[in-house]
Order: structure tokens, then C-alpha cells, then sequence
């Protein structure tokens, strides 16, 4: 009999083009997406070396990280950097025969948005993307993870990769979520429980109720954020859920090859008895809303508890590390972390900028007002996520309400767009990464989930959502 | 890619953990279209105060570190992104090797694949490594990195033994270009392509 595999041993197996006697193996690569602030060095690459992008029909390429948010994006461009940056991509696309999708598409939108939504990201495949996010189409049963630019170099000239296996954990949550409790509240408890660099080395998959019951756009927050536990790759195993998901989506098997699809996606799932080298167990039914308090996805704590005392943690790194992290945020240690004001919000960003986070926030902001001398800040992930929220009449409430309904892109998630915090502000975010001036130099990020990110819309405060409800 | 071979150099300590590729360079220093004079942005915040004055207590302000070619970092060094432009900023900086108890993944993975030597030691002994470089290091207090031997010699004469991955300490010795050796496995990449669209007619035609 065949030994038992894990769903991640299954897909990397599936696409060994060889491999030698060190494990040193060379990948196929079945989607690379594309974007401008990781991409030209490499074009540059293939340039000089007088090569060609192998497999373009497996290749497609969008502007997101660095393009504005405001309708005026169309008309003119102010910085001329990131400028120079879109028009390359869109010079290296045409010349090198890449698909390429320009700001002015509906279709445009962050990449690791517009994969799932184009039914791009498929079960079984493995995809890769210069953006550490592209763990996210990992949701999807896919092997996906992110690259350095060299390596974005090396798939388009060889659409492969050159790489050892990595090691298979498993977070298991057998039990289904609380009410007001979100996939960004389990994945921030996970990364709380595990630690920022707890994945490293390997390929996590999420197992159990609580991730089969989540939507596809709840798993894909999930795995989104895989990297921010030093996981490359986050996976979970496809299910009737995917192939609806799927189902009639622009770039997903037709009808005839999808069935055929579907037979083989079915395969997809772990073996009894399949071997991880580390498991880790989370008690979903026990858990609340969660944020961050400081400079580390790690630092995330229920909404109920306080800022935390540095001299508390065990390790004089962390300790280190958490009085750097209150000095930075302004926070005093003690504090109930719902005492804490906000400036800013922001909902958007690969991690939550899907239709179903909008419905949420929707719903909590509907009839409702944003609290005086809060900046709200919705970004759709797509501007299809854009055209259906506006079908459903979203972007009235949102107005309505006293935020502001941008154009899709990346936004104020990274700080590399107009879209940014001054120093000092203090943003509840729907974002990944509440690192130090991420959103902006002195920047102040609280990582939250969309419903958390209404909720401290409407009152100006952190706040625990289910209290609004 | 550029050969690393041996280094005999200062080492700076930076005992922060959890060092992220933002802080080694923030995203609005990303918009560029070459690989090349990142270094001036490297670690900015941690060099420079909103004035963009340098700050004194940033060690690679210090007259002393300022020609390291070593760096001695906390765990997880280079967490987060994965920007590539962060072990160019790094090289750009002049650094060549970096010594911590644990790497994020992706930036492990870039440093390779620009020349950078990524060196992973217990905490103790990063520690201890950390200590030499931060007592009075002068011309005197050089380390030696021999990647063909493995071994750092700190400046007290202390050997400390290191291992890295076979494969990734051939490429860095030889200085391989890795896009090159995959292209030799041309054939066997054509063969996978057809039996997987024999198998899976529903992909993409290459």
C-alpha cells in the first residue's frame, strides 16, 4: 500500500519535474502572478541574459501595490516613481507576451484578490507570486507561497523553481467559531498561540470545523496570513465549497473538463495517517474578537484583555521587543486594550478586502455614524469586488455613514501609495502587518477584523463588536 | 551572482528579534526599477530621526561599524515580505554575512541568491558573538567567515563551528547561476508539461 501523504505532500509531489538524491527538486510552477514593484528587476534579468517568459499563457500580471485609490488615478499619476513603475510593467508585458490587466479594467485589483475571483487559483496548483501574501490562494487547496525577485526571474524564464520540501505542521480546530468571532480572529489567535516565526520551515495546513465551516473569503484570510507565522504556505483541503466557489468563475475548467476537474480535486485531501512534523491544537469555541497591541502580528490578544506588562513575557528578547513595541504604539502597559482611541480606520487589503467583508461592515455601519474625527477608509480588494458592492448598494451606506469608497488597490495597507498614516496615527486595520511604519512613518497599527474595524469606526475606540450587535 | 567564499571583517550587533523587511527597508523606498543604491534607505528609520538627521545610538552610525561587513541580528530576522530589496539594501550597505538564531523564510532564501551569507547559531552563541563585536571592537577585532570550512573565527581567536545547506553553499562558493542549471533540466521540463496536460487537459496550454 501506498504511504499515507498530507495534502501538502500530495501537491508537491504532483509536480516534481526531478529531484536528486539531497531533496534538491525542481518545482513546476502552474500560476505566476505578476505586479509592478517586484517584477522589473527581473525582466531586467531576462533581458540581459536574452531570455524569453516561458509559459505567458501561465503568467498574468496587474498593477496593485503602489497605485492610488482616488478617481483620479485614470487622469494622471502624481509620483513619478511609482509612475515609471506601472508603465514598466505594462512595457515588460508587452514585450515579453505576458497577459496584463491595466488599472483602468474592471478586473484590476490586488493579485492575491483577483486569482480566487477569476478562478485563476485552482485546487492541486501550485502558485507563486513576488508577495509574501500569496499564501492566501492556499484557501483553495493550492500550493502557494511567495518569492524574492529572483526567483520571479526564474519562474517566468523556466516556469519553475529550484527548492527543497518543506516540513508539514497542522493547526487543528475541531469546533465551530462563536457568534462575532471571524477567520481574522482565529488566524490572530493562531499567530498569538504560535508565534511569529512558528511556522518557519514549514507548510501549515488548517484542519477541522472551524476552517470547513468558514466561507471561501473567511479561508482565504486565514491563509493569508500563514507568513505572518513565518509560514510560507498556509493550505486547506478542498471541498464542495471550492467547487462552488469555482463553478463558471471566467478562467476555471468548462463545463466537461470541470467535472473531470472536480474527480481529481476530490483526491486532494490528507491520508489517514498522513505525517505532519508538528501539530498544534486551538480551542475555536473558546475564543473572542482578537487585536494586536503591538509591532508583531504575535502581539494579539482578545479584545477583553489589557496591554500587556513587557516584564511579563519569559524571554529577554520579548521582553525587549514589547517595551520597544509600547513605545512605539504610545501605550502604557495596563491599559484595557478597549480603552484605546483610534484616528483612522482601514478596511481592505488582501487579507479582508473581499465582498463578504464588506457585507459585514456594511451591516454594522448601516443606520449607523462614524465617530467624530475618525477617517474611514474602504478599499475594495477588485474592481469587481467594487461593481458587486455598489450592486448591492454598499458604497451608499458606507457614505452614508461618513466614509470613503475608493478605487481598488492596495492601499493603505503598505505604505508605498498616497494612502498612509502620519506619524502618530493610530489606525484599527483590516490589514496583515502592524509592523513599525508599515502604513505609514510613525504610523500606529491595531490588526482587527472587519466587524472589529466597524465597530471601532463607530465608537472611536477599540471595542468589542459583540456589544454592538 | 557574486562568490562568498571567506570574509574577514567587523561585525555590528543589532539583539532586536522579530526585525521585519519593512524596517530593513520601508515600502516607499520600494519604487524603484533597479536593484542597485538601495543601501542609503536601508534600516532608515532605525539610522535616521524624522529630520533625517543620523541617529547616534543606531550602531551603524558608529564610526566603528560603519565599514562591518557582518552583521549579528536577533530571531526572525527578516520576517515579513518578500522584497528582495531588502538583501540588495543590505549588500548595498556593504554587508555581506548576517548571524542570527532564526531567519524568515523568503529573506533567507533572497540573501543566497545575492551573495549574502545567512548564518543560523543557537541563541547563546549568537550571544556570545554579539558580545565580542560590541567590546571595543577596533581594526583589531575583526571576525573571520570561512564558508568553505564552516567555521567563525571571532576576534578573541574563538572558533565557532556553523552549518549550512549543501546545495546553497555550492551555489554561494561557486557563485551559480541557478536559472542556468535549471535550464540544463530543459527536456525533462517539456515532459513534465505534456504528461500533466495529458492528465489535466483542463490547464492551460503551455
Amino acid at each position: 500500500m501506498d504511504r499515507p501523504r498530507t495534502l501538502y505532500d500530495k501537491v508537491w509531489d504532483s509536480h516534481i519535474v526531478t529531484v536528486d538524491g539531497d531533496g534538491n527538486a525542481i518545482v513546476y510552477i502552474d500560476l505566476h502572478l505578476v505586479h509592478e514593484v517586484t517584477s522589473p528587476q527581473a525582466f531586467e534579468g531576462l533581458r540581459a541574459a536574452g531570455r524569453k517568459v516561458r509559459c505567458p499563457s501561465k503568467t498574468i500580471a496587474v498593477p496593485d501595490h503602489n497605485v492610488p485609490t482616488t478617481p483620479d488615478r485614470l487622469l494622471q499619476i502624481k509620483d513619478p516613481e511609482g509612475r515609471l513603475q506601472l508603465e514598466m510593467l505594462e512595457k515588460n508585458c508587452r514585450e515579453f507576451g505576458v497577459p496584463y490587466i491595466p488599472m483602468n479594467d474592471a478586473r484590476q485589483g490586488i493579485v492575491h484578490i483577483i486569482g480566487p475571483e477569476l478562478g485563476l487559483s485552482q485546487p492541486g496548483a501550485t502558485i507563486v507570486c513576488g508577495d509574501s501574501h500569496t499564501s492566501t490562494h492556499g484557501a483553495l487547496g493550492a500550493l502557494a507561497f511567495g518569492i524574492g525577485t529572483s526567483e520571479v526571474e526564474h519562474v517566468l524564464a523556466t516556469q519553475t523553481l529550484a527548492k527543497k520540501k518543506d516540513k508539514n505542521m497542522r493547526v487543528i480546530a475541531d469546533d465551530a467559531l462563536p457568534a462575532g468571532v471571524s477567520a481574522k480572529d482565529l488566524i490572530l489567535a493562531i499567530i498569538g498561540k504560535i508565534g511569529a516565526a512558528g511556522g518557519s520551515g514549514y507548510v501549515i495546513e488548517y484542519y477541522g470545523r472551524a476552517f470547513t465551516e468558514l466561507s471561501m473569503e473567511g479561508r482565504m484570510t486565514v491563509c493569508n496570513m500563514s507568513i505572518e507565522a513565518g509560514a510560507r504556505a498556509g493550505l486547506i483541503a478542498p471541498d464542495e465549497k471550492t467547487f462552488e466557489y469555482l463553478k463558471g468563475r471566467p478562467h476555471a475548467p468548462k463545463a466537461g473538463a470541470f467535472e473531470q476537474a472536480v474527480a481529481y480535486w476530490r483526491t486532494l485531501r490528507t491520508d489517514d495517517g498522513g505525517v505532519f512534523d508538528k501539530e498544534v491544537v486551538i480551542k475555536a469555541a473558546d475564543l473572542v474578537p482578537y487585536v494586536t497591541w503591538g509591532t508583531s502580528p504575535e502581539d494579539a490578544l482578545p479584545i477583553t484583555a489589557n496591554v500587556p506588562d513587557p516584564n511579563s513575557f519569559s524571554d529577554p528578547a520579548k521582553q525587549a521587543a514589547a517595551k520597544r513595541s509600547l513605545d512605539y504604539m504610545g501605550l502604557v502597559a495596563g491599559t484595557p486594550l478597549e480603552q484605546i482611541k483610534v484616528d483612522k480606520v482601514f478596511v481592505g487589503s488582501c487579507t479582508n478586502g473581499r465582498i463578504e467583508d464588506l457585507r459585514v461592515v456594511a451591516t454594522l455601519l448601516k443606520g449607523r455614524k462614524v465617530a467624530d474625527g475618525v477617517g474611514v477608509l474602504i478599499v475594495p480588494g477588485s474592481g469587481l469586488v467594487k461593481r458587486q458592492a455598489e450592486a448591492e448598494g454598499l458604497d451608499h451606506i458606507f457614505i452614508a455613514a461618513g466614509a470613503e469608497w475608493r478605487e481598488p488597490g492596495c492601499s493603505m495597507c503598505l505604505g508605498m501609495n498616497p494612502d498612509m498614516l502620519k506619524a502618530g496615527e493610530r489606525c484599527a486595520s483590516t490589514s496583515n502587518r502592524n509592523f513599525e511604519g508599515r502604513q505609514g512613518v510613525g504610523g500606529r497599527t491595531h490588526l482587527v477584523s472587519p466587524a472589529m474595524a466597524a465597530a471601532a469606526a463607530i465608537t472611536g475606540r477599540l471595542t468589542d463588536v459583540r456589544k454592538l450587535a | 551572482m557574486e562568490k562568498f567564499k571567506a570574509l574577514k571583517a567587523i561585525a555590528a550587533s543589532l539583539p532586536l528579534m522579530n526585525v521585519d523587511t519593512d524596517m530593513i527597508i520601508p515600502a516607499r523606498f520600494l519604487k524603484t526599477i533597479k536593484r542597485t543604491g538601495l543601501g542609503k534607505s536601508a534600516f532608515y528609520v532605525l539610522r535616521y530621526d524624522e529630520n533625517g538627521a543620523k541617529r547616534p545610538d543606531f550602531v551603524l552610525n558608529n564610526e566603528i561599524y560603519r565599514r562591518a561587513k557582518i552583521l549579528i541580528a536577533g530571531a526572525n530576522f527578516g520576517c515579513g515580505s518578500s522584497r528582495e530589496h531588502a538583501p540588495w539594501s543590505l549588500a548595498d550597505l556593504g554587508l555581506r554575512c548576517v548571524i542570527a538564531p532564526s531567519f524568515g523564510d523568503i529573506f533567507y532564501n533572497n540573501s543566497f541568491k545575492n551573495g549574502i551569507l545567512c548564518i543560523v547559531l543557537p541563541q547563546d552563541q549568537v550571544d556570545r558573538l554579539a558580545a565580542l563585536a560590541s567590546s571595543g571592537n577596533t581594526a583589531g577585532g575583526e571576525f573571520s567567515v570561512d564558508l568553505e570550512r564552516q567555521v567563525i573565527t571571532g576576534p578573541d581567536g574563538s572558533v565557532t563551528p556553523f552549518s549550512v545547506d549543501g546545495t546553497r553553499r555550492t551555489n554561494l562558493l561557486e557563485g551559480r547561476d541557478d536559472i542556468g542549471l535549471t535550464l540544463q533540466h530543459a527536456g525533462k521540463i517539456t515532459a513534465f508539461e505534456e504528461k500533466q496536460r495529458r492528465e489535466q487537459p483542463w490547464q492551460p496550454a503551455s
